[in-house]
């Protein structure tokens, strides 16, 4: 098993968990503990923010270094540019990518489509470098204030998918190690065990999200339980049936390769469950706002289904508001998302088949 | 030329946007689209006749006390329902409930508001002081227990006394000027408090079904904005001063955040209030069962209710009875029941308000 992942702490803890597995693996060759393999991801997203390309160089050294520094067994560093969304052939992906975001009028739009096609990047190393699993750094702050701009944005009925320890919506299920960590006990982690971290330049966040970020701050300083007892509130929220590692992931290592290569071929989540996701920003839809979804009985996507398939949220900070402009929006999204619109309402489609195949009299029941 | 003609037609009148008839006189806040005031009201109206109908708040032959405090919120409402009710055949009986606090300076002056709105849309009025249901004013509760922790005494008292004077007017249902600004606070409030019970129902437009007097807020989806634009516009006669033993009740943090929100994004306000509704909130996160109280006989979770608890305190000369986590005959009370005045919190309205 190979795991994939983000933040300093978490490539310690990760790294020491490996390295403890392995040595008892080496010693007795005792299978207790599971012995796995780790790599490392960055996304490169110099081609949204015009960073000086010698500090990338630097970070990217230093990251190099980080990671090589780390006792055996060795770990991968993948640098992905975020452009390669768009398949790798496609020498135009820079230019698109920049298209696609000048084409999201709301600031917090922008920055919440850069953070979506931040996770199929990475999704996309996961998946093509045969990782099982994606850690990634979110500590407590950093989802105290995810609890905050989603309530904020109307996403109330899917903020419980984002907030717990494992999310398996994606190929590559997600997980939280460092959830329960305040940001400032990991950065006093990081001093005291003299953990070298690299300074990423990101841009600051800007509209709702670094709003939310300073009233958070603000009240951490009036009460340094406060960041807790948020993400303490939002895990009483019922979480979906996608948030537990999926039985074929649990049980034994050995067989791990195999098992991902049927993994990938049946899909298991689509047919386990009626659930709809938004293309965009794949959060579980609310039955209520699904109403308009019903009458996209073909797969065939048009530019208005699609955007009939997206959630509120993403219809009102992403979307463009007249149809040229969302006709060629669609254009130019990437091909993961557009897939991901089609499985949406195919997907459910064949389920609800599913539920009355004994009643059909014919195999090609429906009219579309 | 050009450049003096594009500069006219920018500062020249625009039209409304609605009707395209009259010049715009305002930028509506929910949705800053440019209207005149015809319009505005029009919309304003319709918009809360919908929000009664689409969530059957009143029936035809109900009984309906408005909590009137002679503040925007509630004199609007006032106005309002009484318009709707004539325009619409509502069929409602409507009165003005009135709690007197015994605020000298603040109190008096805004029952004045409170008599005058009476005699202009013909409401009758009822008024409950907390002299007569409890035996003390605010004045004298603060000259025993000071400026700290007085408006936990106010909010627990006054609630009870609207359902008291409910029960007198006989009505069937409370209805409340809690607006959608309010509502939106609240949300946040519960979040960063981790009250589940709460965030739960905090945002369900009727309250308390099971109760005696159920109460609903016609004001959930308006926003604050709107309302002082919809008084100003009118002309409306409402007293805005603050109470004097709660000076900057209205500087909390979450209500600055939300004002800050609504700059970026009107919508934001719905957005939270969506938020609350959508949340998946399993029921096994209940509030805790209701009972009575075995002095008053009012609803209580625990032996005596919590306002029997301070009035106990109080005539024993023992005021702190009840508040915080000192030991009371409950063993203490909720957390948030031990604020102090003056210093800047999470939550804007001490003084109780939100509990109307």
């Amino acid at each position: 098993m190979k795991i994939c992942f983000l933040l300093r702490v978490a490539l310690q803890f990760v790294h020491e968990m490996q390295h403890k597995a392995q040595k008892n693996f080496d010693a007795s060759r005792d299978r207790s503990l599971p012995v796995f393999g780790v790599g490392v991801a960055f996304i490169d997203e110099s081609a949204i923010f015009p960073v000086p390309s010698h500090e990338v160089d630097k970070a990217i050294q230093d990251m190099n270094l980080i990671v090589s520094n780390l006792a055996p067994p060795k770990k991968e560093l993948h640098v992905v540019p975020i452009e390669n969304i768009y398949s790798s052939d496609s020498s135009d992906g820079r230019s698109r990518l920049k298209e696609l975001l000048d084409a999201v009028s709301d600031a917090t739009g922008k920055e919440d489509l850069r953070l979506h096609l931040r996770m199929l990047c990475l999704q996309k190393i996961a998946f093509e470098n045969g990782y099982n699993k994606l850690v990634l750094g979110s500590c407590t702050s950093r989802i105290a204030c995810h609890v905050i701009s989603a309530t904020v944005k109307g996403q109330g009925y899917s903020l419980p998918a984002d907030i717990q320890y494992v999310d398996s919506r994606w190929e590559i299920p997600v997980v939280l190690p460092l959830r329960d960590c305040l940001a400032q006990e990991l950065n006093i982690l990081c001093r005291i065990d003299s953990l070298k971290t690299v300074e990423v330049l990101n841009g600051s966040c800007s509209g709702i999200n670094g709003l939310v970020s300073s009233f958070i701050t603000l009240l951490q300083e009036e009460n340094p339980s406060r960041e807790c007892t948020i993400v303490r509130t939002a895990g009483k929220l019922t979480p979906f049936h996608f948030n537990k590692i999926p039985d074929s992931l649990d049980s034994d290592v050995h067989l791990a390769s195999q098992r991902r290569h049927k993994k990938f071929n049946i899909k298991p989540n689509k047919s386990i469950s009626p659930e709809s996701f938004c293309p965009i920003c794949n959060s579980p839809l609310n039955k209520s706002d699904m109403l308009s979804l019903s009458s996209l009985e073909s797969c065939q996507m048009s530019a208005d289904t699609f955007g009939a398939s997206c959630c509120p949220s993403c219809q009102f900070q992403i979307l463009p508001k007249d149809s040229s402009s969302m006709e060629h929006f669609c254009s130019i999204l990437p091909q993961p998302l557009i897939s991901r619109a089609k499985d949406g309402s195919c997907g459910n489609q064949s389920w609800l088949r599913e539920q009355i195949q004994d009643c059909l009299l014919s195999d090609s029941g429906d009219e579309t | 030329m050009e450049v003096a003609e594009a500069k006219s037609k920018k500062a020249g009148p625009r039209q409304c946007s609605t009707c395209n008839e009259r010049r715009a006189a305002l930028k509506r806040p929910k949705t800053l689209e440019q209207i005149c005031r015809e319009c505005f009201y029009a919309v304003f109206e319709e918009e809360i006749h919908q929000v009664i109908v689409e969530n059957q708040l009143f029936k035809p032959g109900e009984r309906i006390a408005i909590g009137a405090s002679g503040g925007k919120d509630s004199t609007v409402l006032a106005y309002v329902l009484s318009e709707l009710n004539r325009r619409h055949n509502y069929g409602l009986d409507l009165f003005l409930l009135s709690v007197d606090e015994g605020i000298t300076g603040y109190r008096d002056d805004s029952l004045e508001t409170v008599k005058r709105n009476e005699i202009q849309y013909g409401l009758p009025l009822k008024v409950v002081s907390y002299k007569d249901l409890y035996g003390w004013t605010m004045d004298e509760i603060v000259k025993m227990i000071g400026l700290k922790n007085n408006c936990t005494f106010c909010g627990v008292f006054r609630r009870q006394a609207l359902d008291r004077g409910a029960a007198m007017l006989k009505v069937d249902k409370l209805a409340t000027g809690h607006n959608a600004d309010d509502i939106a606070e609240t949300v946040l409030l519960n979040i960063l408090r981790g009250d589940i019970a709460r965030l739960s129902r905090c945002t369900s437009i009727t309250t308390g079904e099971d109760g005696p007097i159920p109460r609903c807020k016609p004001f959930k989806y308006t926003y604050e904005k709107e309302i002082v634009m919809y008084a100003y516009f009118k002309r409306l006669d409402y007293f805005s001063t603050e109470c004097i033993y709660s000076p900057n009740a209205y500087r909390g943090f979450a209500r600055e955040f939300i004002k800050d929100l609504e700059r970026i994004r009107p919508r934001a306000i719905l957005d939270i209030i969506k938020s609350g509704e959508n949340f998946r909130i399993s029921t096994s996160a209940k509030m805790p069962e209701q009972g009575t109280c075995e002095r008053c006989g009012y609803i209580s979770s625990q032996k005596w209710c919590k306002a029997c608890v301070l009035l106990d305190g109080l005539n024993r000369g023992l005021p702190k009875l009840g508040i915080g986590r000192a030991r009371g005959l409950n063993n203490g009370l909720e957390k948030d029941s031990k604020q102090t005045n003056g210093t800047k919190n999470i939550q804007s309205k001490q003084c109780g308000t939100l509990d109307f």
